[in-house]
């Protein structure tokens, strides 16, 4: 019974917008909205057991001392002031502390870790691009042209003559290989759905033999 | 001669301001309104049709009657030739009419209805897609059944699953922790869910080898169901007691924190191994390339095109697509899980037989494969 209840759901809901993508009525659309509504509805009601783990393990990190506890004792200060500030702004809208911490901490975090991407993309062409065999340096030749064929600078050095090479690499070899990927991968993922809706796949469930 | 010149010039001038006359002034821009119910919709819209020339813009208008008082709705350019009414009733008498400002006066065409909108029990232009969904229903129960019947089927290798057991062994010989990160979007998506799989799949060999594992979530219900999978694991392994609530942790909703607070961990810690299998987007490269700065032996698997190429660059081995979603299949080896890769497998040979014909087909001059397998 722990089993088949699950999977019972599981059948119905997962068949549920198979169904609806067929049939536009205005019956099964709305309840297909609302099987949408629920599943933020079911979030919500795990985001607290986020929550509680979230803090209970910062709390035995600072017990314990372990490496980098202070780092704990700053996220659970933040994470207090902010849900504090949350709460005190109600339903209406921000608190005006809230809003303030949201524009002068988080978004300039969120906009630090962004912005080191470009720098771990550096690094990472770097190693990409490097000349070792015969297919990293067709890499490394198709990933210039590409580049000088898009900036003005490329256009600028070889006089526009890359550009329709580069979108040429880009519509046809680079578009087809990843046409193939995604057919692969959206075949892959409609077996694996089916699998789960059938109940043939079960370790979702925290296991995979019944 | 010069007098010839002038006098064909001089009737070209006036023809060509006759004709635009005759277009500007006198000509209707749109004809024959015709009103039909929109096809295959859920009811409430009416879709409008006419024979328009010309780039002006038309009126829209509608009553319920056809001597009723006539409302713009909205307007169109002429030769557009199409308009959709939305938000109607159902089983209601429309009735349109378009009209022209030219100049002061506003020209109004004929009245065209009554028309009625309805809703639809099926969306007839995704015949197509009804069609291959059911094929692939029917194959993969046809090729479990076959699976359960002790029929053999052959998955090819897989190197970055391989690679798995290696991974797991290269941290215990190390003592160092495993990471395990489970993408960054919710159940709904079914990376994640292939990505559970795999999850158990290695909590099962860190149970058996006394590993460390550690698993940091960025969403609540992927918590509740992994901290579920890993603790069911380790009772399979026969290793309850080794299962730690501090192994599946839960960090934060946000997307760069996230990416921040696991970096943190892994230039901390050291893990000697990172699995990032799942559903990622601009954060795959801030933890791979972090990864890969602290030396671990790196398994990445992901369905997301564009995070494909950093994975590729920086991990060791990477599930490419489809083979994350074999992976549960390919890991238990059990045949019934098998049977529906062989399905998938069928259906692609068909869809590539189908678009090599489309192509062929094409070079001759026919849409007739295009247009069969278009939808919307």
């Amino acid at each position: 019974m722990r089993r088949t209840i699950p999977l019972i759901l599981t059948f119905c809901v997962g068949m549920y917008p198979i169904f609806a993508f067929f049939v536009p009525h205005r019956v099964v659309t709305n309840i297909n909205q609302n099987l949408d509504t629920y599943l933020v509805i079911v979030a919500a009601f795990a985001l607290p057991l986020g929550v509680v783990n979230l803090v209970m393990s910062n709390i035995n990190k600072i017990k314990k001392k372990d490496k980098g506890w202070f780092y704990s004792v700053v996220l659970i200060a933040g994470l207090c002031l902010m849900a504090f500030y949350g709460i005190m702004g109600g339903d209406q809208g921000f608190h005006a502390h809230f809003q303030w911490m949201f524009e002068n901490a988080v978004s300039p975090l969120q906009a630090t870790m962004f912005s080191l991407l470009a720098f771990y993309v550096a690094s990472a062409a770097y190693r990409a691009f490097r000349a070792r065999n015969v297919e990293a340096t067709v890499l490394l030749i198709a990933a210039i042209v590409v580049m000088l064929g898009r900036i003005p600078i490329g256009d600028m050095i070889t006089g526009g003559r890359l550009t329709p090479i580069s979108e040429w690499l880009m519509t046809k070899p680079n578009a087809a290989a990843q046409r193939g990927i995604i057919i692969g991968a959206a075949l892959g993922a409609a077996s694996m759905q089916i699998r789960v809706i059938l109940g043939i796949e079960q370790t979702y469930l925290g296991s995979g033999k019944d | 001669m010069r007098t010839s010149c002038l006098v064909i010039i001089s009737i070209v001038l006036v023809l060509a301001a006759g004709g635009a006359w005759s277009q500007g002034m006198s000509g209707f821009p749109a004809t024959e309104l015709r009103a039909v119910d929109t096809p295959s919709d859920g009811g409430g819209s009416i879709d409008l049709e006419w024979e328009g020339e010309g780039l002006q813009f038309v009126l829209i208008m509608r009553a319920t009657s056809p001597g009723g008082e006539f409302e713009t709705i909205g307007d169109a350019i002429a030769s557009d030739g199409s308009y959709t009414d939305m938000r109607l009733d159902d089983q209601t008498d429309y009735y349109y009419r378009l009209a022209y400002p030219a100049g002061e006066d506003t020209l109004l065409g004929a009245v065209a209805g009554p028309a009625q909108s309805k809703t639809n029990w099926f969306r007839s232009y995704r015949k197509n897609a009804l069609v291959l969904t059911a094929l692939m229903f029917i194959l993969v129960i046809s090729y479990v059944t076959q699976a359960r019947k002790g029929k053999r089927l052959f998955i090819r290798r897989i190197s970055g699953l391989s690679a798995i057991d290696e991974a797991v062994g290269r941290a215990t010989e190390m003592g160092r922790k495993i990471l395990y990160i489970p993408g960054i979007l919710s159940l709904s998506e079914i990376q994640t869910i292939a990505s559970l799989s795999i999850l158990q799949h290695v909590s099962k060999l860190t149970a058996v080898y006394g590993t460390d594992i550690e698993v940091p979530n960025k969403d609540p219900l992927v918590f509740s169901a992994a901290r579920e999978t890993v603790k069911q694991a380790y009772m399979e392994a026969g290793r309850p007691d080794q299962f730690k609530e501090e192994m599946v942790t839960y960090l934060t909703y946000d997307q760069f924190a996230y990416a921040a607070s696991v970096t943190a961990k892994m230039v901390r810690e050291r893990p000697a191994t990172n699995f990032l299998i799942g559903s990622f987007f601009a954060e795959s490269l801030i933890l791979a390339e972090t990864g890969q700065s602290i030396g671990a032996i790196q398994i990445a698997g992901t369905a997301d095109i564009p995070q494909l190429p950093f994975f590729v660059t920086a991990c060791d081995y990477t599930l490419l697509g489809e083979e994350l979603y074999a992976a549960s299949a390919y890991l238990s080896k059990e045949p019934v899980l098998l049977g529906s890769i062989k399905a998938q497998d069928v259906v692609k040979a068909i869809i590539m037989v189908t678009v090599g014909a489309g192509i062929v087909i094409l070079a001759f001059g026919s849409n007739i494969v295009r247009d069969v397998l278009f939808t919307r």
